[in-house]
């Protein structure tokens, strides 16, 4: 399991209903569902994606979110996942205020773009960073709004979204204390439990 | 002459019947006292008896949903593309059942059955049933199998309305419900369509106010007008215009065409057939009209138009769904204007709202509403895995 991941299912009770916000192929959902009876549902738009998730027994809606969540009821499940998804999105802040309507807490990971890799790439190359982990060129990209650790702090300030864990690790996803003292520098993937304030 | 099959047709089927003697009281308040149901089944049934499929049939199908009839090997059932050994219905994993519906012309009591009391042919005097009476009938026929809960109700169209009601009314009774291009009502759209439908027959001379079987007669021109509309709201404009649109020359490509193949390569001036889509129109409608019954017509066009679940739960459809129990897949098909993709995502809303589980797919295909009838891979893809999840979720243990 990636992990980002595994990191994430340490915060799901079991039993839980999880709704998992572009759940990729459903290993995540197939996973809880397995170890943990969550009763999740997916939401994916993502034509093999999708095919997947059925065939992980994973129940998946094909719904865009960047259209919005309003057909899901408020406070309807105990966990809203973003993981890996909050930089493709039109609108991530108002999606973050829909998780957290729609769920009593959320989790959200993103890849952070404050690392000093990519700090580095741009202040030597001077060109938009491209990597393993980020290899899309700046036109073409899925990724429309990348962000970084200090950044979504002040977001979740602005929005009185209180934090409850935030983990941040390097590419080995290690969270080292130099990463833990250092984080919006050293850390790649910034993975946030967040509740409102 | 040995005639050899498709290796993953269910072969040669025999339909069945069974008679029932319980009287079934009707949603509009009639009873029927007794009643045959003609049915089908492919695979084996298991003994835990816990692999049992229905599949319900929409405005013009019938029992015969797979395989061949003996003597006509030409014609394979009317969902022959989803049911057999390793297609989307997997009969090495299920056992499928499918009835013609009450008021169908299948076999199944009808308008053009008689009537044992008088010994005349029902015709319009057979009262009108609703989605609800058919489900009903549809668990006298599970409790005649001895089949105590199905693994999935399927269905497309109406026959995905079907699968609702069986959601609501027996939720104990059903694993999964599979529906696919249907929607949570009629529109007024989808209403006036079946109007005129309606018009075409009972305005035809030959109709004499349903009782043309006494008369020895039948109106074939109204049934065939029908089909001819209700065939158009079957497909789209994209598929009207890839299959009619075929004429490729110097000044013309099957991109400017339009779908407007002439029949004869040249206009006629005058008001006889000049395009293929006329001609098609009225193959169709008429071939149609040769082995259907008109009152069974106008019956299924009332049961279409009735469907309302949400009639019971002041309107709001959610709370239909409050006591089911079961699993739910839905599809929908990007140019079906029958029931277009927003109907199904109307029903995933309400579902996802009473909290039920829930997969949802929108298929691009170009076909229309008949798209549910087709062998679209994507569409097939995820209906056969969603299927096996099905039998690994209930049936995996059982021998």
């Amino acid at each position: 399991m990636r992990p980002d991941l595994e990191i994430i299912q340490q915060w799901i009770e079991p039993e839980s209903r999880v709704l998992d916000l572009g759940c990729g192929n459903g290993t995540l959902l197939n996973y809880l569902k397995s170890t943990k009876q969550v009763r999740g549902i997916g939401l994916e738009i993502d034509e093999e994606n999708i095919q997947c998730c059925i065939q992980n027994g994973v129940n998946v809606i094909e719904q865009n979110l960047d259209e919005g969540l309003s057909n899901f009821q408020s406070g309807s499940f105990e966990t809203v996942l973003l993981a890996q998804t909050l930089q493709a999105l039109s609108n991530p802040d108002k999606l973050i205020d829909e998780m957290l309507r729609i769920g009593e807490r959320g989790i959200v990971t993103f890849p952070n773009f404050g690392n000093w890799k990519s700090r580095l790439y741009l202040a030597t190359k001077g060109r938009m960073p491209v990597s393993k982990f980020m290899p899309h060129q700046w036109y073409d990209t899925p990724n429309i709004h990348f962000c970084t650790v200090k950044d979504f702090d002040a977001l979740c300030k602005t929005k009185n979204i209180h934090v409850l864990t935030r983990t941040v690790v390097d590419s080995q996803h290690q969270g080292s204390w130099a990463v833990k003292s250092w984080p919006n520098f050293l850390g790649e993937i910034a993975i946030y439990h967040i509740t409102k304030g | 002459m040995t005639i050899t099959l498709p290796e993953d047709s269910v072969g040669i089927v025999e339909p069945q019947q069974l008679h029932f003697d319980e009287p079934l009281s009707l949603r509009s308040g009639k009873v029927l006292p007794a009643y045959d149901i003609v049915f089908e089944t492919y695979g084996e049934l298991n003994t835990k008896k816990s692999n049992a499929i229905l599949i319900c049939h929409a405005l013009s199908g019938d029992h015969h949903a797979a395989g061949y009839h003996n003597g006509d090997t030409k014609k394979p059932g009317w969902w022959d593309s989803c049911i057999g050994a390793g297609k989307a219905i997997d009969t090495n994993l299920f056992f499928v059942v499918c009835m013609n519906n009450l008021g169908g012309c299948g076999g199944s009591t009808g308008p053009a059955s008689k009537d044992p009391e008088t010994g005349k042919y029902f015709g319009p005097d057979f009262p009108v049933v609703t989605v609800r009476d058919w489900v009903k009938s549809q668990v006298m026929l599970m409790d005649r199998l001895e089949i105590p809960k199905w693994a999935a109700v399927v269905g497309g169209s109406l026959g995905g309305m079907q699968a609702l009601r069986w959601a609501i009314s027996y939720p104990e009774r059903i694993a999964h419900a599979i529906c696919i291009a249907a929607a949570p009502k009629l529109s007024a759209q989808n209403i006036a369509f079946n109007e005129v439908a309606r018009q075409s027959i009972t305005s035809d001379p030959d109709f004499h106010q349903g009782y043309y079987l006494e008369h020895g007669t039948y109106p074939k021109q109204g049934l065939t007008l029908a089909r001819m509309v209700g065939h158009i709201t079957y497909l789209s404009d994209s598929a009207m215009r890839a299959k009619f649109g075929k004429t490729v020359s110097d000044f013309e490509t099957e991109k400017t065409n339009f779908g407007r193949d002439l029949r004869s390569g040249k206009l006629s001036f005058g008001f006889d057939v000049d395009f293929q889509v006329e001609s098609y129109l009225h193959y169709q409608g008429e071939r149609f009209s040769e082995n259907f019954d008109a009152n069974t017509y106008l019956l299924m066009t009332k049961a279409l138009d009735y469907f309302d679940p949400s009639v019971d739960f002041e309107g709001d459809l959610s709370k239909a769904f409050l006591n089911s129990d079961c699993k739910f897949m839905l599809v929908s098909f990007t140019t079906d204007w029958r029931f277009p993709p927003e109907r199904s995502r109307e029903l995933v809303n309400d579902l996802l709202k009473a909290g039920r589980e829930v997969t949802y797919l929108e298929v691009e295909a170009d076909q229309g509403h008949d798209a549910f009838l087709l062998p679209i891979p994507r569409y097939i893809s995820a209906f056969r895995s969603y299927l096996c999840r099905v039998h690994k979720e209930i049936c995996q243990d059982a021998p």
